[in-house]
């Protein structure tokens, strides 16, 4: 065996190794639970337990409920995220293009950036109803400015000599924005999509939470009031399983474009 | 008879809200077609934006530019400018990154498409077509960045210390191919730097300019062989005298 292949074996050995152990710390940690369920530790009607998880899963499963709710969250989530970045690029360059107007609505953007926009639910109910176009807007608010921020910024710090380049060249403003702006800001685009789509997905379950009747985050409501604390464990695993897709979901993007 | 190229008391002052700062002042300067000028100056004193103001990125404040007599704006004529890094885009190919310009002025046909692949072979940079800027020696960039500059075909070529991002070596023979290039081609070339030797081995004329706001010195007539390339001219005998001449003229401006 050369050095190399031995050198290679090692990496992949040590790889194993931290899957194995991750596998592992998964494993134990259910272990614990359902462990300290059956032997009476914790009270499974306040904490559930994985048994009682996995029975409330196959029970949805059997009654189909469980893909509506996963499918509206997973619905509203991507609608939002779309408009957010549609919204964030068109508006960061727009406001790219008139230096003058970004300077007058900087404090307004920082200042809506930082309101808590779970504040804006209750006014968006009334004005749009009880229904899915309030958590689409909602979880859009949530993520829209501060993208718009970010990407502005981002856009102001583009290296002025690619821009001298162009009007050397002699191109004009949209064509520094063709050549220079938009292609050169692709990984940044592409790391505030990451941003983005966590953030929609909060946004949609503080939505569900005031005003849905289907969802997730209905679902962790409800089970709440009614005290089955299985369906909300539940609804919080498969959120958690969600969150990770969505966010693989742009690293692979992130992967074939963004280097 | 007009001058291929005008500059008539050309002066230009930055502002800012602190102050206003005199970059350029009262510059009057003709320059030939086919000509070969070298400017040199302390750094800082004001070369690049003389530069600036004659490929029209900012107007004079008082005097004109005059190209073949006509006033800049009345004129599109085309001008090259090379920057001290090449700027290669890394989002795009070697090819796509030389056809550039084209792109912008809508100008990329067969005709120039043809132009620069021929330009590529000749540089040989031709294989190197599909490949990414990071992928290329310093040398080969700046030549890379070079034929993205005379695919615009340019009457004026302008040269802002394009070998100051290069070592030494790649540094004098980017020198003699892209000296070689303009030559064959009768340009008219502007070369900006604050080295002195380079200045000497490309120019046929110097222009000595003073500290900040700079002006005009003194221009200095080189005569050497015009068969000589850059690398041969610095061991001319000439060389050294022209070189002490220059500096002790760069010396007295402090």
């Amino acid at each position: 065996m050369s050095e190399h292949e031995r050198y290679v074996l090692e990496e992949k050995k040590k790889q194993w190794q931290i899957h194995l152990a991750q596998i592992g710390l998964f494993m134990l940690f259910i272990g614990v639970w359902e462990g300290a369920v059956r032997a009476g530790w914790i009270n499974d009607f306040i904490f559930s337990s994985p048994s009682r998880v996995a029975k409330t899963i196959y029970e949805m499963v059997i009654d189909k409920s469980l893909f509506v709710h996963i499918g509206i969250t997973m619905t509203e989530t991507l609608i939002s995220f779309c408009a957010v970045t549609v919204i964030g690029i068109v508006a960061a360059v727009l406001l790219w293009t008139c230096t003058s107007v970004a300077k007058i609505i900087e404090p307004y953007l920082v200042m809506l950036n930082s309101l808590p926009k779970s504040a804006l639910a209750p006014v968006l109910i009334v004005w749009l109803g009880n229904d899915w176009k309030t958590i689409i807007v909602a979880a859009a608010s949530v993520a829209v400015f501060g993208s718009i921020l970010t990407l502005y910024t981002s856009f102001q710090e583009v290296d002025q000599n690619l821009v001298k380049l162009i009007y050397i060249l002699g191109g004009t403003k949209k064509d520094v924005m063709r050549f220079v702006l938009l292609p050169g800001s692709i990984p940044m685009i592409i790391s505030n999509m990451k941003v983005n789509i966590g953030l929609c997905l909060v946004g949609v379950i503080i939505g569900e939470f005031l005003a849905a009747r289907e969802g997730l985050g209905y679902l962790i409501i409800y089970g709440s009031q009614v005290f089955q604390l299985d369906l909300v464990i539940m609804s919080i695993v498969i959120l958690c399983i969600m969150a990770v897709l969505l966010y693989q979901l742009i690293n692979q993007l992130e992967k074939r474009y963004g280097k | 008879m007009s001058h291929f190229l005008e500059l008539k008391s050309v002066s230009y002052a930055y502002q800012t809200m602190e102050a206003e700062t005199l970059a350029l002042n009262n510059i009057s300067l003709q320059i030939e077609e086919g000509e070969f000028v070298s400017i040199v100056g302390p750094s800082g004193c004001g070369k690049s934006t003389l530069l600036n103001l004659i490929c029209g990125l900012a107007s004079p404040n008082c005097g004109e530019i005059l190209l073949k007599g006509k006033a800049m704006h009345d004129m599109a004529m085309n001008i090259g400018y090379m920057l001290q890094k090449d700027h290669l885009f890394e989002w795009r190919t070697i090819y796509s990154n030389v056809t550039l310009g084209l792109e912008i002025q809508n100008r990329l046909n067969d005709q120039s498409k043809k132009h620069v692949n021929q330009m590529l072979k000749m540089y040989g940079l031709s294989e190197f077509a599909a490949a990414r800027p990071s992928q290329l020696s310093g040398g080969m960039r700046q030549r890379a960045a070079l034929i993205r500059t005379l695919a615009m075909e340019p009457e004026l070529l302008l040269l802002d210390e394009p070998f100051s991002a290069l070592d030494y070596q790649t540094r004098l023979e980017v020198c003699d191919d892209i000296y070689s290039i303009l030559k064959k081609e009768n340009k008219t070339a502007i070369l900006v730097t604050h080295d002195l030797s380079e200045a000497i081995s490309v120019g046929d004329r110097i222009v000595v300019l003073s500290n900040r706001p700079a002006q005009i010195k003194n221009i200095i007539t080189l005569s050497f062989d015009p068969e000589l390339t850059p690398l041969q001219r610095r061991n001319a005998k000439q060389f050294a005298p022209y070189f002490n001449m220059i500096w002790k003229e760069m010396q007295e401006n402090e």
